[in-house]
């Protein structure tokens, strides 16, 4: 094992120097942009984390490298992904040919409780399967036709949307022009989205235009379910929580003990009269501000819903969250928000006093999505964690400043790290937890470096809520502090200085 | 409050407790808008339904649940078990990241392949400087001894020529013009995951074997298909070949790619076909493929060179065993040795111990096109009876070849074969025509919660059961992994049944 690590952050404006050398030139110059350390600022802590450092130095939200092995995806990841696929009671058609929808089946984990099949969808494979004729005369009729199957075959579908995969906005289809027709004859509502795997430079993309059209073809279709329903005082929509391995469950079950009615969820086990319901709310709660703000600035512009950003990472965050959310609200939403955070307390310091003896000081890495790079980084360190690097595949310029209110000065940030840098990075490093994606867990393992999966928590979760700190805490326990670890030298190879003895 | 430091509960124990039942009995019925228990109950049960399994089938547009890949997906599979070979593949960089999770999910290993990330720009004016900044930063960064094009369906529609596109980068100097870039031009919205496999082994052999002398030798080629379980399949083919005393080359082979160890390196290349082994395999005098609907274009070209060319169907069981020994023996001249007479002998005797079991069980099975042929006729070996037979990549050719088959013998008389069609068709077919058994991959646990047909997993992907693909199923030695798994299914469905003390425990029997 590779022992000549890199001491400490002092070192790390000199390691990115390194790993950028092997890179042509060309490259190399454009690389340089997205890595770095975060530096010193004048701007007063974060009230809750108590950091202040400056992580926005870079370039971000640009186009990949050809050939580097970037670990981002595509438009169509984020909008069929991450948006549109948990909304539960829609069939979501990967529209093209069958790969996108085969490989991202069932892989996002988004729990919902329903009949599968039967009312509900979501770990469903539906496609048009293109063949070569539907590229050369055009898919149109095609998507119309399987439309009209789908609600023969599935008649409870509450509606359908369109998910374009590449060949859609090269080959000149109009699924628009589908989807109105569509809505006309059966009067269910039909929501295409134009999510070509090509458009943008990441998910991010996808996102956003996922985001608009939730807009264009739910909002502006009209009320649906929001017809005729009376908002109550403490009605809250969850914006960005995709109830990863029940996330969302294990949140709302805090905001209803504090009083609140959560009319949507956004978009983990949603039905789509949640969607349509929520520009009655009083307030928008946003978790993934990357996937969903956009909505959320629409909805304050159009109908006058305040949104604000909270994190249910770690029971630090958790109770600044609920404190703040409380705010919002009257003196009864804010004592019980007291007695929340006060009913939890024994439980998060029984996890504590459990786990952080064998967890602290231990350095992390994390490579993650749009969000959680800074996200779980206060869940970490309330079990005494350091975080030694942190990185997004797809943020924007917004995301990294952000960071800068949970990393301290001299932590290596990396944007759309490449197999190669991130490689790099860990080997000279050599953090004592990885978190990251599939593509990086068996690389980094090899290695010998313990690994958790924080896109999909690594098949466990729900990490959200203090439900889920307990179980977060017990993970990355039984990653670090798993035996296999010191198994990875076979006995009989003693170092060559014993050996010669 | 369920959770607690002392016992930690996740997901699957937590959402059962009273309290988050509550919560989610208030959502349904404040906020979800469903549709009533009586419909949702009403609709299932029709979904069941003979009525709806013909309306099902009818289906002319819309796939639900396939069982197969594209193309792509298996070029990079093909590639992957070239000597220290990067996948390459030109077009949009979301497809590279989806095959390589899939790949990684299955084998747990990592899986390393490379895109050209084209976005808007290179839509409209194709993807060359993609290609040509692509090669040059991926053989700087992962110094590969091969880079191995193929395409996603946006460069395919865009229409970005490979050939030229790679000559052109090399006389830019991305790589040097001596380097290996074979490339094969793998249309997601043609065939299926096999066609890319046969795409991709063809144009490496091409790369190689295109205008070059060739003196027969006595070697064979072995060419494995897209196979799962490719990593002790590979090895045991080996071990039969050695123990015949035959020379072979393996065209890919990811038995050690997709099976590194951990002694804290990580190993982006290891093992593989030696790219020098892959020239010289122009000389063999025959190639075999393992999987005769993953290699037809890749025989033709073989045949083409003047070799001989024999095809198999995934030799599972005694007789895809027997075949592929007689095969390699015809071709060779080499006899089948007395150890493996034996180990067949061993096989022979394990299926005569258990056959009772397993005498007239119903058998559902999906996969590609050459497993299911494979899986059917061990099947039938063993006295059981494939109910149905599907393969959504299967073609008119296959259907037919199945229907002989089946027809070659008793036990595969209620035999019915679906090409092309997918699994939710099967869910029809299973709530109409219900087996005891149902062969597939991971996917398939979806029918056996709906149709509560238990499933074994013998095909690719297996995403949610660990290390399956370590056991070979090939060979005498493979048909007695497959041999035990079918038994033990039977067997704990058996103890699962009768499990209820005082009720149904009379038959909890401890001999069985």
């Amino acid at each position: 094992m590779a022992k000549d690590h890199t001491s400490g952050p002092d070192e790390y404006e000199s390691l990115i120097e390194e790993v950028l050398e092997a890179y042509p030139a060309k490259a190399k110059k454009r690389r340089a942009k997205h890595l770095t350390v975060s530096k010193a600022t004048d701007e007063e802590p974060d009230p809750t984390t108590g950091i202040a450092s400056k992580c926005d130095t870079q370039k971000s939200n640009i186009k990949s490298i050809p050939g580097v092995m970037t670990i981002r995806g595509c438009a169509y990841a984020g909008s069929k992904g991450v948006v549109w696929g948990p909304v539960k009671d829609m069939v979501h058609i990967s529209h093209g040919p069958v790969g996108c929808g085969q490989y991202s089946w069932s892989q996002r984990r988004n729990y919902y409780i329903g009949k599968t099949g039967v009312d509900s969808f979501v770990t469903m494979q539906f496609t048009t399967d293109f063949q070569e004729k539907d590229i050369v005369f055009g898919g149109d009729k095609k998507l119309g036709s399987t439309i009209d199957e789908i609600n023969e075959l599935f008649p409870l579908a509450n509606g359908v949307t369109i998910q374009s995969e590449c060949p859609i906005g090269l080959i000149g289809d109009d699924i628009e022009a589908v989807a109105r027709e569509k809505n006309k004859e059966t009067g269910k509502t039909m929501v295409p989205v134009r999510c070509e795997g090509f458009r943008g430079v990441s998910q991010s993309l996808g996102h956003h235009i996922a985001n608009d059209a939730v807009r264009d073809w739910v909002f502006e279709k009209g009320e649906g379910a929001g017809a005729g329903y009376e908002a109550g005082p403490y009605d809250v929509n969850v914006i960005g929580d995709y109830n990863i391995g029940g996330d969302a469950w294990a949140s709302r079950i805090l905001l209803e003990e504090m009083g609140l009615n959560v009319v949507g969820n956004w978009s983990g086990d949603a039905t789509l009269a949640e969607i349509e319901r929520a520009p009655k709310a009083r307030l928008n709660l946003i978790h993934c501000y990357r996937s969903m703000n956009y909505i959320c600035r629409y909805m304050e512009e159009k109908y006058g819903i305040g949104w604000m950003e909270y994190n249910f990472f770690g029971p630090t965050q958790i109770a600044a969250s609920l404190r703040a959310i409380a705010k919002n609200f009257d003196e009864t939403i804010q004592e019980n928000a007291e007695k929340v955070i006060a009913k939890y307390q024994p439980m998060v310091d029984a996890v504590k006093a459990k786990y952080m003896p064998r967890l602290e000081g231990k350095s992390v890495m994390l490579y993650v999505g749009g969000l959680r790079p800074r996200h779980v980084v206060t869940a970490y360190d309330d079990l005494g964690m350091v975080i030694a690097g942190t990185g997004y595949e797809f943020a924007h310029n917004d995301d990294y400043k952000r960071t800068g209110h949970y990393v301290k000065e001299g932590t290596l940030i990396y944007d759309d790290v490449t197999g190669y840098e991130l490689e790099k990075f860990i080997e000279k490093i050599r953090p004592d937890l990885v978190g990251s994606g599939i593509k990086e867990k068996y690389p980094v393992q090899k290695m010998g470096i313990p690994f958790r999966q924080m896109h999909s928590w690594d098949y466990s979760g729900p990490y959200h809520g203090y439900d889920g700190f307990a179980i977060f805490a017990r993970d990355m326990d039984l990653a670090i502090n798993s035996p296999v670890w010191n198994m990875y030298d076979a006995p009989w190879e003693k170092p060559a200085a014993i050996a010669a003895e | 409050m369920p959770q607690s430091a002392d016992k930690v509960f996740d997901h699957a124990p937590l959402f059962q407790q009273p309290e988050y039942k509550e919560m989610l009995e208030n959502k349904k019925v404040k906020f979800e808008c469903g549709h009533p228990d009586e419909m949702v109950q009403e609709i299932g049960d029709w979904t069941k339904s003979w009525e709806y399994r013909e309306k099902n089938l009818a289906r002319k547009s819309l796939t639900v649940n396939p069982a197969k890949a594209c193309q792509p997906l298996g070029a990079v599979f093909a590639a992957q078990g070239y000597e220290a070979t990067m996948p390459f593949v030109h077009g949009s960089q979301g497809c590279v990241a989806y095959y390589r999770s899939h790949l990684s999910r299955h084998f747990k290993e990592p899986s390393s392949c490379v895109s050209s990330s084209m976005t808007e720009d290179a839509a409209v004016f194709g993807g060359l400087v993609n290609m040509v900044d692509g090669l040059a930063n991926t053989k700087a960064l992962y110094d590969p001894k091969m880079i191995a094009v193929s395409t996603t369906c946006m460069a395919e529609v865009i229409g970005d020529d490979l050939n030229s596109f790679i000559q052109q980068a090399k006389q830019k100097g991305s790589v040097p013009e001596d380097f290996d870039v074979p490339f094969a031009h793998t249309p997601a919205f043609v065939g299926s995951h096999v066609d890319g496999y046969d795409n991709a082994q063809k144009g490496i052999l091409q790369h190689f074997w295109d205008g070059k002398e060739r003196t027969e030798t006595e070697s064979i080629n072995i060419i494995p298909g897209f196979d799962g379980f490719a990593v002790a399949n590979n090895r045991e083919v080996k071990n039969m070949l050695d123990a015949m005393g035959v020379e072979y080359t393996f065209l890919s082979d990811v038995s050690d790619v997709y099976d590194t160890p951990s002694d804290g390196e990580f190993r982006m290349y290891d093992g593989g076909t030696k790219l020098e082994d892959a020239k010289t395999a122009l000389n063999a005098k025959a190639t075999i493929s393992m999987q005769e609907y993953c290699t037809p274009k890749t025989l033709e070209y073989a045949a083409s060179k003047g070799q001989e060319t024999a095809a198999l169907h995934y030799p599972m069981g005694i007789q895809g065993t027997d075949e592929f020994l007689m095969t390699v023996s015809q071709i060779t001249g080499k006899e089948i040795p007395e150890s493996l007479r034996k180990e067949r002998g061993r096989l022979v005797d394990a299926i005569a111990d258990s056959q009772a079991w397993l005498h007239g069980k119903t058998f559902a099975i999906y996969g590609d096109p050459d497993f299911v042929y494979g899986m059917a006729r061990f099947v039938m070996e063993l006295g059981g009876e494939p109910v149905h037979c599907l393969a959504t990549n299967g073609t008119k050719k296959w259907a037919a070849k199945m229907e002989e088959l089946l027809a070659s013998s008793p036990f595969g008389k209620q035999g019915q074969v679906w090409a092309g069609k997918d699994l939710w068709h099967m869910r029809s077919l299973l709530s109409t025509e219900p087996c005891d058994l149902l062969i597939g991959n991971s996917y398939g646990k979806y029918l056996e919660r709906d149709t509560g047909t238990p499933l074994i997993r013998l095909m690719f992907p297996i995403f949610d059961r660990h290390h399956h693909h370590r056991f070979p199923t090939w060979g005498y030695q493979g048909a007695l992994t497959v041999l035990v798994k079918l038994l033990d299914t039977i067997f704990d469905k058996l103890d699962d049944d009768t499990i209820i003390p005082g009720e149904t425990d009379y038959s909890f029997d401890l001999t069985r």
